[in-house]
């Protein structure tokens, strides 16, 4: 007997997405069950360290400071890649929700009036906050963006915003079950009606039945070798939606490389040092950066100074490092003792702890690495998936889509909490209309699909490696659709996930897969992650034009005119490929597509006749 | 880097029938910058695949690794081999509930106890989305935070010594939260809101002041100095209020 829990809303996840979600539609009187795979305090949303976007403007570098200033950054940061209803609606809520979360607890850092210094691309200036507007929510300098406008608390931003909403949701009575991962989507092929969980404390099989279901289980960096994201990171959610065969998933090969991930374990040191006046240092610790963003230098958006560091490093100006490749470095230094122990402790703590390097006199070194996903669960303006009635998705498992092919740093924890109010809205709305039948003929079907899977790993005959073969689609990834991509080895890429596609087909489980067993937890995942893996790679071999974080060798210019689009990935049963449609990237342009202003790089217009 | 570590790790899967609690070794070659959080997935991936351990972050951010190493409860992702000898004993927190090996269920026990003290502001005011954020000084906000960056590893409760003798100890985590509310302007609770929560043998009473916890945070907090501020706080609150009701009497 398979225990069967039945609530309002479920959420998949409880991160600051799926709690804001929760918080609203708990306000509204709704039952609310959030599942995590672990104690939501440890969400992935805590490890986001340098702020949230919203136009304030108090700070004096944020003066003049309005949501259409932060849109239009937003529009040019995902280089037209973007909803821009959804970026119009964003930019304007934001700021209410930044005051919310005051208003909740988050302890942000504030405008302090006076004189004070700051950096910019090492050099200092001098600066005089407005004492009229003491105590307000003040604000950092982010890449691509017009003014200071990142909200912060030191750097710890994710971390104090998830406790804060945490407590909220256990307040507000949302039932939060850790320790629990869905592992199927349950539905009658309109609606989805919730999921089949496994408890990763008992290794049982468990039942959520939902009136409505959301997916905002993060990203899915995991598919890749080496990546900022945590362990946790493995698309769970997308990847449970994408086989109901129904719900599309978007831009999946939009996969941002943030530029300062440490060597040689990939751990994150915020944007936060370089918006605080940090610089690039190559080889010869001369900076080089103005050199190829004359105007925006270090702060030019990730996939701009990503690129420009492997094509300073293939210039041969890289550190050669121990681990066998290069690196360059960051330079923290001159900010002083004062700023790094107090605005920055948590990359002095990582330096510390993982580097052995106190960064106030040392040297970072640093390399681009894999760290958010645009793509996700594609849904309307209102959160609701396509494919699937009652299905909503928020933050960066939804492909909402505010980001287009490259995010703004400080945009997606802003995001999370900005369209989890919204879409929680929209939620409700749906909730006090909505009553569902669920129809236990279904529900059984499916759990006896995920009975059988695990009886067959556990009891098979199967003799692939689960671990092996996570590797060789790690690598696949990392060989073939990493910051510049070419056909050959996007198609090399391309056959070696289908091969492991086949491969896990035969999985067998070295140890007895009993309980809380992490190797039959693994194996139940990775054919999911393998479909996601190929959604990255097949969209990206598909996509020929070089747009944002999506840079093509082979087809570099910025293809207005054919790929001013959005790509939607489904996955018929049985298929070893998706089916990609395509839709228009957004229904209306407030900013028709133009220069972005960095990066360079040519733009085929829309009104350009084919050669 | 050519030492040889022998890892000796608890293991029990209570899921299992025929499991018993038992150490179990394994060896393995000793690479640069070696963490144990590589140790244990090289382990898991080579040699064992139903060793159970939780890592999440990995960057010593959120909480979820801490186990007892060579004795001392830390932060296992960020715990380098080189600063440890050859010889290396990993055991599960204790204090929480074994779920199987070194993975313990601390997320529980730390959403029971935020309930406990209520770990929200507490204020009659409503949110008015049309206004200004509330003013907040800058300094009163880097204190809040310097106690909010704790991360509910549990370290501070397996070092403890109350913990230990009684379970329903809210220990340093808990109180330590209640001190990050008692700055916070915003939140209106008064002292003998605070004092009905833990002016009691399950809160700051219990404290013995051995201090374990100050030792083992793996996050650096002053938990000396909470514990000592809220005893201080808690104890002339129970006096005058003593005085006061042998007055009314």
């Amino acid at each position: 007997m398979v225990e069967t829990i039945y609530t309002d809303l479920l959420c998949l996840g409880a991160g600051l997405a799926g709690e804001r979600v929760a918080i609203e539609a708990a306000g509204a009187g709704f039952d609310v069950i959030c599942l995590s795979i672990v104690h939501s305090k440890r969400s992935h949303s805590s490890a986001a360290q340098g702020g949230m976007q919203a136009a304030l403007g108090n700070s004096v570098m944020g003066e003049g400071d309005s949501p259409d200033i932060h849109f239009q950054d937003t529009v040019k940061g995902s280089d037209w890649g973007c909803d821009q209803e959804v970026a119009r609606i964003f930019v304007d809520t934001a700021p209410i929700v930044m005051r919310e979360l005051a208003y909740w607890g988050v302890p942000w850092n504030r405008v302090v009036g006076g004189k004070g210094s700051y950096y910019k691309g090492g050099q200092k200036f001098e600066k005089v906050e407005d004492a009229a507007k003491e105590g307000l929510i003040t604000s950092r300098n982010f890449g691509g963006t017009a003014k200071w406008r990142t909200c912060y608390t030191s750097d710890g931003t994710g971390h104090a915003v998830l406790y804060t909403m945490d407590n909220r949701a256990t307040q507000m009575g949302v039932k939060v079950h850790d320790r629990i991962e869905a592992i199927a989507m349950i539905h009658d092929g309109e609606t989805c009606q919730g999921v089949v969980a496994r408890c990763l404390r008992t290794g049982k099989l468990r039942v959520y039945l939902a009136k409505a279901t959301l997916v905002a289980t993060g990203g899915y960096g995991r598919i890749y070798k080496n990546t900022t994201n945590a362990v946790i990171c493995e698309g769970g959610g997308q990847s449970i939606a994408l086989d109901t065969g129904l719900v599309p998933l978007g831009n999946m090969e939009a996969i941002q490389f943030h530029p300062t991930g440490i060597v040689p374990t990939d751990i994150l040191v915020t944007e936060g040092c370089r918006g605080d006046g940090g610089t690039l240092l190559d080889k010869n610790e001369d900076r080089f950066m103005p050199q190829y963003e004359p105007e925006k230098a270090e702060l030019a958006s990730r996939d701009v100074v990503s690129r420009r560091m492997i094509e300073h490093i293939r210039k041969g100006f890289g550190v050669k490092n121990s681990y066998g490749d290069d690196n360059l470095w960051l330079d923290i230094r001159h900010l002083g003792e004062a700023h790094i122990r107090t605005k920055l402790r948590e990359v002095d703590e990582i330096c510390q702890n993982f580097l052995g390097i106190d960064p106030l006199h040392q040297l970072i070194p640093v390399r681009p690495t894999h760290h958010y996903s645009m793509g996700g669960v594609r849904t309307n303006k209102d959160g609701a998936a396509y494919g699937l009635k009652g299905l909503f998705a928020a933050g960066e498992a939804a492909c909402w889509d505010l980001h287009g092919f490259n995010r703004l740093g400080g945009n997606s924890l802003a995001e999370t909490v900005v369209a989890g109010k919204i879409i929680g809205g929209k939620v409700v709305e749906y909730l006090k209309g909505a009553s569902v039948t669920f129809n236990t003929a279904i529900v059984d079907g499916f759990i006896k699909k995920e009975q059988a899977r695990i009886s067959a790993l556990i009891h098979g005959s199967g003799k692939e490696n689960v671990f092996e073969l996570r590797t060789m689609m790690q690598d696949a990834l990392m060989a073939g659709v990493g910051i510049f991509r070419n056909e050959k080895d996007l198609e090399k890429a391309v056959r070696t996930i289908q091969e492991v596609q086949e491969r896990a087909k035969n999985i067998g489980l070295k140890s007895n897969g009993l309980g809380a067993n992490p190797e039959l937890g693994l194996a139940l995942k990775l054919p999911g992650m393998v479909r996601l893996a190929q959604c990255v790679a097949y969209g990206a071999l598909q996509r020929r034009e070089s747009r944002g974080c999506h840079a093509r060798e082979d087809y570099p210019a910025r293809n207005d005119r054919d790929w001013l689009t959005r790509t939607l990935a489904t996955w018929d049963e049985g298929a070893d490929l998706p089916t990609l449609n395509y839709e228009a990237a957004t229904p209306t342009f407030e900013l028709p597509p133009g220069e972005r202003g960095y990066g360079g790089g040519k733009i085929i217009s829309a009104d350009e006749s084919e050669a | 880097m050519d030492r040889m570590l022998t890892i000796h790790v608890f293991r029990y899967n209570p899921q299992d029938p025929d499991s018993t609690p038992h150490m179990q070794s394994y060896y393995i070659d000793e690479t640069e910058s070696m963490t144990l959080f590589i140790v244990l997935n090289r382990i898991r991936e080579e040699q064992d695949p139903s060793l159970q351990f939780d890592f999440c972050c990995r960057a010593g951010i959120c909480g979820q690794c801490a186990m007892v190493i060579n004795g001392r409860p830390n932060l296992a992702c960020k715990t380098k081999t080189k600063d440890l000898p050859s010889q290396i004993t990993l055991l599960p927190l204790p204090f929480f509930k074994l779920i199987g090996d070194l993975s313990v269920d601390t997320g529980t026990w730390f959403r029971e106890m935020n309930t406990r003290v209520e770990s929200w502001i507490h204020t009659q005011k409503e949110f008015d989305p049309a206004a200004e954020e509330e003013r907040m000084d800058n300094d009163t906000a880097e204190k809040i935070y310097e106690l909010d960056r704790c991360v509910e590893c549990g370290c501070c409760l397996a070092a403890c010594g109350t913990a230990r003798m009684r379970e329903d100890f809210l220990g340093a985590a808990a109180l330590n939260r209640i001190a990050r509310f008692v700055l916070d302007p915003r939140d209106q609770r008064q002292e003998k809101d605070f004092f009905e929560i833990i002016g009691n043998d399950q809160g700051i009473f219990g404290c013995m002041g051995l201090l374990g916890c100050e030792d083992v945070c793996p996050k650096n907090l002053p938990l000396q100095d909470q514990l000592g501020y809220l005893r201080r706080k808690m104890g002339i609150y129970a006096l005058k209020n003593l005085r006061s009701t042998k007055k009314t009497c």
